[in-house]
C-alpha cells in the first residue's frame, strides 16, 4: 500500500474511529457491567423485548397485507396516473419520522381534521393518537414502498409464459397463483418482510410522537434510561441487546437475499391496462385506497398549519374557521412563557446549519474513500464493511455512545520541540486536559449526522465513480481529447451529478434526523425534529399549531431535497 | 377436430390477425409457417385461451369454446423458451399437469417416468431444471405438454433457441413421438425446413392472413404467388408480361428470360404483368440457352456448384465455373404464378 492511499484512509477512518467506533466501544465497556442493575431490570426489559417484537411483527404483517396487493397493482396494470402514485407510496420513506407523526397527528388527532370534522357533526371523537393503532399505521405508511419495489420488481422481471404455462397445464387462476406465482415471488416477499420488519423493530420517533407513554420498545426505552433515569449503564446494556438482535435480522437478510437471486430471467416490464370487469375493479379500489392512504396524511398536515379553528392568543371564543398565517408568524416570536429560550424559528435556522456542516464534512470525508474504493485492492475490500458499519446502528444508540463518550474533557496531546542536537530535534509530548467539553458542543449534532450520512455518502460517490467505463475514457482519448478534456467531458458530469446527490442527501438524513437528536440536543439549540416534538407533546392549540407549520417547513426543506435526489440518480442505482 | 373461424385480432391499434380459418383433423400435424410478427404465435395463445379473438370462433367437435376457462380446455402448449418452473424440478415440473387433475401420487409417478423415458430423460427426475442443457430444457418442456394426455398439443417454436446440429436430431424425435401418440398438433415455426419436415399440411401465414395451405409437395410443386415461391426459396423470381393466350391452357409471355411459352392455371389476359417462378435447377449449354449471363459468385453445394449471376438470379448447375466468366444456361423448369 503506498503512502498516498494511506493517507487517502487516514480522514474518513480517523473520524469514524473517533465518532463511531470509540462510542461503541464505551457502551460495550459500559454495557457488560450488570453489577448496577435492579434486579427488576431483567423482568421490564423481557417485556419490552416482547411488547418491540410483537409490534414489528404486526407492522410487517399489516405492511404485507397492504404492499403486497400494490405490488402487484404497479408490475401488472398501467392506469391513469401510475407514475405519480408511485413516487406518492415513496415520498413518506424519505420523509422525517417527525414529519409523518405530525402528518397523522394533523389528521386524526385529537384536533386533527377528522376530530373536528365529528365534533362538527356532534359525533364523539376517535382516538388515534397514542394507540398502537396510530403506531401500525404508521410504519405501514413508511414501509410499503419497501414491498411494493421489492415485489413489484421480481413480478415485472417474472416470466409471463410460467403462469400461462401453469394455466395450459390445467391450474385455475388461484392454483396458479399459489403454485407458481407466490412460490417464485417468495424470495422477494421474505427479503422485503426482513427489511420492513427490521425498519419497524428499530423504530423510534413513531412509537415516541404516536405511541406516547403507554408504548416502549427497546429503542424509547434506550432514551428513558439515558436522559429521565439517568441510568447510562441500563441504557447500555439496551443497546447492545438492541444491536444484537438488529445484527441478527441483518446477516438473516443478507443470506437470504444472497441466496435468493437466481433463476427468474429478467424480461421487460410487463405490464397492460385492465380488461376485464374483476381487473378494473381491483385497480379502482386499490388505486384509492392508496390515495387515501398515502395523499390524505401529508396533506393534512400543512393544511392544518394554515387553519385556524381554535381561539386566538387573548380571544375566549373561536373565530369563524379560516386561513390563517399566524402559526407561522409565532415561530418568530421569543415568547416568555414559551417552550423554548430562543424563538422557535431558531430551531429552523439551526437544523439547516447542522445540515450545512454535516454537508461539508460528509463530503470532505466521503470523497477520498470513494476514490480509494471505486477501485479496490486487498485493503480496500477489508475495510468496506467498517465503512458501512454505521448504517446498521441505531441513531439512539450513537446518541447514548456521544454521552457516555464526550461527557468529559477530551484528552489531548501536545508536543513542542525543545532544542536540536546533532541535526534530531529532541520532541516533548504531554498528556493535556482540553477546557471544553464536547457534549455542550452545538458541533456534536452535525458530528453524529455525519456519522449517519457517512456510509450513504461513500456509497454514492463510489458507485458514479465506479460506473465511469474506461472504455469511455479510451473513447474520448482516441477520439483525440486531452486528459483534461477527458476529465471535464466524462468524469466530471457524472461526479458532479453524483456530489450534488450525495450532499442533499446528507442533507436530508441531517434536516430530519430525529433518534441522536432527541439524546444530544440542548434546550438552547433546538433542531426542527426535536422542536416540533416538544411543541406536539404539549398541549395548547398554539403549540400544535406550530408544531404543524413547523413540520411543514420540515416536509418542504426535505420534499426539495428528495426531487434534487431524484432528479440526479443515475440509473440502476438507488435501491435497497 | 379443431375449427378456427374468421379470427380477427388487433395488437396496439394494428390489425394482428385479418380473418383466420382452418381446421385440424385428429391425428394431423399442422405446421403454422411465417416471418416473425405474422401473428403465428397468438393464434396458439386464442386457441389455448390466454388471448380473445375480437371476433371469430375457436371450436372443439362443433363446440364452441369461448366460454371455456384456459384450465378447462385440456390443451398443450409449450412455449418458445419452454417456460419450465424454475422452483421445481424436473419430475415436478413434469407432474404438475397431473397434480392439477389431481392424479393419485402413485399414478402420477409412474405417468411422469413413463413420459420422460419417451424424451430420453429417464434418470433426469431429481435433477433441477435450471441446470438442464438447452435440449434437455427442450425434452422436459415437451414430457410436460405431453404428460397431462392433452387433446391437442401446440407447440410454438419449440427449436427455436437450439443449434442446428440438435435441431435436426430433435426435430425427428419430435416426428417420431406426435407420430406415435396420435396427438394432433399444431406447429409453429418460421423455418420451412423445419415446417417441410414435420407437417402433415403447412398453413402459411402473410400478414395476419392464410397465404396457402397445403400438403408439403403441393406447396412445393404449386406456390400460391411469388411471395409463397420467394418465402419458401423455391427458386428466382422474375417479371414477365403475357403477349397471348395459346391453345389448352398455355401462355405465350416475354420475359428477361427470353419469349417463352408456358403452361398456367390462372386465366390471365395479353398485356397482364405477371411472376414467374425460375426452378434453380440449370444446365451450362454451347446453344439453345435460355438465358446468358457473367457469374459473380461460386460455391459448392455436394451434388451441384450454386452460381449467381450479376443481377442477382442464381442456379445450381452440375459443371464447374469461374467468377467473370459468361455462361450461356438451359433452366431447366419455368412455372407460371
Amino acid at each position: 500500500m503506498t503512502r498516498s492511499r494511506f493517507l487517502t484512509w487516514l480522514a474518513p477512518l480517523a473520524f469514524l474511529g473517533l465518532f463511531f467506533f470509540l462510542p461503541f466501544a464505551r457502551i460495550l465497556a459500559l454495557g457488560t457491567d450488570f453489577a448496577s442493575l435492579r434486579p427488576s431490570f431483567w423482568g421490564q426489559t423481557f417485556n419490552i423485548l416482547v411488547f418491540t417484537l410483537w409490534q414489528a411483527t404486526l407492522s410487517t404483517l399489516l405492511t404485507l397485507l397492504l404492499g403486497l396487493p400494490l405490488a402487484l397493482l404497479f408490475a401488472r396494470y398501467n392506469f391513469p396516473g401510475k407514475g405519480f402514485l408511485r413516487t406518492l407510496t415513496a415520498i413518506p420513506f424519505m420523509l422525517p419520522t417527525v414529519v409523518v407523526a405530525a402528518g397523522f397527528n394533523a389528521l386524526l388527532g385529537h384536533s386533527g381534521w377528522v376530530n373536528l370534522l365529528l365534533t362538527k357533526a356532534g359525533l364523539p371523537p376517535v382516538t388515534f393518537v397514542y394507540t398502537l393503532g396510530a403506531i401500525l399505521a404508521a410504519h405501514v405508511f413508511y414501509n410499503t414502498t419497501v414491498v411494493i419495489r421489492l415485489v413489484s420488481t421480481a413480478l415485472a422481471g417474472m416470466d409471463m409464459r410460467l403462469s400461462d404455462a401453469a394455466r395450459s397445464l390445467g391450474a385455475s387462476p388461484l392454483q396458479t397463483l399459489w403454485r407458481v406465482t407466490l412460490p417464485l415471488l417468495r424470495p422477494s416477499i421474505f427479503a422485503a418482510s426482513l427489511l420492513v420488519f427490521l425498519f419497524d423493530f428499530t423504530s423510534y420517533g413513531v412509537i415516541l410522537l404516536l405511541g406516547g407513554p403507554k408504548f416502549v420498545t427497546l429503542e424509547v426505552q434506550i432514551y428513558i434510561q439515558a436522559l429521565f433515569m439517568l441510568n447510562l449503564p441500563a441504557a447500555a446494556v439496551l443497546s447492545l441487546l438492541q444491536l444484537f438482535c438488529t445484527l441478527i435480522f441483518s446477516v438473516l437478510y443478507n443470506r437470504y437475499t444472497a441466496r435468493a437471486t437466481a433463476p427468474l430471467k429478467p424480461r421487460a416490464a410487463w405490464s397492460q391496462a385492465p380488461k376485464t370487469n374483476g381487473e378494473k375493479l381491483f385497480v379502482t379500489i386499490m388505486v384509492t385506497v392508496l390515495l387515501a392512504f398515502f395523499a390524505l396524511p401529508l396533506l393534512a398536515l400543512p393544511v392544518r398549519s394554515v387553519s385556524r379553528v381554535e381561539p386566538e392568543r387573548a380571544q375566549r371564543t373561536v373565530q369563524a374557521p379560516g386561513l390563517t398565517t399566524s402559526y407561522y408568524t409565532e415561530l418568530f416570536i421569543n415568547r416568555r412563557d414559551s417552550l423554548f429560550h430562543v424563538p422557535p424559528v431558531n430551531a429552523a435556522l439551526n437544523s439547516l446549519t447542522y445540515a450545512s456542516v454535516t454537508v461539508v464534512l460528509s463530503l470532505l470525508l466521503g470523497f477520498p474513500a470513494a476514490i480509494a474504493l471505486a477501485r479496490p485492492g486487498r485493503f480496500e475490500k477489508l475495510l468496506d464493511p467498517f465503512l458501512m458499519l454505521p448504517l446498521g446502528a441505531s441513531a439512539v444508540t450513537l446518541g447514548l455512545g456521544y454521552i457516555v463518550t464526550f461527557n468529559r474533557p477530551l484528552p489531548s496531546i501536545q508536543c513542542s520541540v525543545d532544542s536540536v542536537q546533532f541535526f534530531l530535534p529532541t520532541v516533548h509530548c504531554s498528556l493535556n486536559t482540553a477546557r471544553w467539553v464536547l457534549l455542550t458542543s452545538p458541533l456534536l449534532i452535525p458530528l453524529a449526522h455525519t456519522t449517519i450520512a457517512l456510509p450513504f455518502v461513500i456509497r454514492n460517490l463510489q458507485t458514479a465513480l465506479a460506473t465511469i467505463p474506461q472504455r469511455y475514457r479510451e473513447a474520448a482519448t482516441i477520439l483525440g481529447a486531452s486528459r483534461w478534456q477527458v476529465w471535464r467531458t466524462v468524469d466530471w458530469p457524472i461526479i458532479a451529478r453524483a456530489t450534488v446527490s450525495a450532499g442533499a442527501f446528507a442533507f436530508t438524513v441531517s434536516l430530519g434526523e430525529f433518534g441522536a437528536a432527541s439524546l444530544l440536543t440542548r434546550p438552547e439549540f433546538p433542531t426542527l425534529p426535536t422542536a416540533i416534538y416538544t411543541f406536539l407533546s404539549h398541549p395548547g392549540g398554539l403549540n400544535y399549531g406550530q408544531a404543524m407549520a413547523m413540520a411543514t417547513l420540515l416536509m418542504v426543506f426535505t420534499g426539495l431535497n428528495i426531487f434534487v435526489i431524484e432528479r440526479l440518480r443515475l440509473p440502476g442505482t438507488g435501491d435497497f | 377436430m379443431l375449427e378456427l373461424k374468421n379470427i380477427y385480432k388487433t395488437y396496439e391499434e394494428q390489425p394482428l390477425l385479418k380473418g383466420i380459418s382452418f381446421t385440424l383433423a385428429a391425428s394431423e400435424t399442422i405446421c403454422l409457417l411465417g416471418a416473425s410478427g405474422s401473428g403465428k404465435s397468438t393464434i396458439l395463445r386464442i386457441i389455448a385461451g390466454l388471448e380473445q379473438a375480437e371476433s371469430g370462433d375457436v371450436l372443439w367437435d362443433g363446440q364452441n369454446l369461448s366460454g371455456v376457462a384456459v384450465h378447462q380446455r385440456n390443451f398443450g402448449l409449450m412455449f418458445q423458451d419452454y417456460a419450465l418452473f424454475p422452483h421445481l424440478n424436473v419430475f415436478d415440473n413434469v407432474a404438475f399437469g397431473l397434480q392439477m387433475k389431481k392424479w393419485p401420487k402413485a399414478e402420477t409417478a409412474r405417468r411422469v417416468d413413463e413420459v420422460l423415458a419417451q424424451v430420453n430423460l429417464g434418470s433426469f427426475a431429481k435433477r433441477r431444471v435450471t441446470e438442464l442443457s438447452g435440449g434437455e430444457q427442450q425434452r422436459v418442456a415437451l414430457a410436460r405438454a405431453l404428460a397431462p394426455g392433452p387433446r391437442l398439443l401446440m407447440l410454438d417454436e419449440p427449436l427455436g433457441a437450439l443449434d442446428r446440429a440438435l435441431r435436426e436430431s430433435l426435430l425427428d424425435e419430435l416426428r417420431a413421438i406426435l407420430h406415435k401418440t396420435g396427438i394432433p398438433a399444431i406447429y409453429v415455426t418460421h423455418d420451412q425446413q423445419e415446417a417441410f419436415t414435420i407437417a402433415d399440411r403447412i398453413i402459411l401465414l402473410r400478414e395476419g392472413q392464410i397465404a396457402q395451405v397445403g400438403t408439403p409437395p403441393e406447396v412445393f410443386a404449386n406456390p400460391a404467388d411469388g411471395w409463397v415461391a420467394r418465402f419458401l426459396g423455391l427458386g428466382n423470381i422474375v417479371n414477365a408480361k403475357i403477349v397471348g393466350r395459346l391453345e389448352g391452357g398455355r401462355v405465350k409471355v416475354e420475359s428477361l428470360v427470353g419469349d417463352l411459352n408456358l403452361p398456367c392455371a390462372k386465366p390471365y389476359n395479353a398485356g397482364e404483368r405477371i411472376s414467374l417462378l425460375l426452378r434453380p435447377r440449370a444446365e451450362v449449354v454451347e446453344a439453345g440457352e435460355t438465358l446468358t449471363g457473367v457469374v459473380t459468385d461460386v460455391v459448392f453445394r455436394e451434388q451441384a456448384f450454386r452460381i449467381e449471376l450479376e443481377d442477382g438470379l442464381y442456379f445450381f448447375v452440375p459443371t464447374m465455373c469461374t467468377i467473370g466468366q459468361t455462361v450461356k444456361l438451359k433452366i431447366l423448369q419455368v412455372e407460371c404464378l
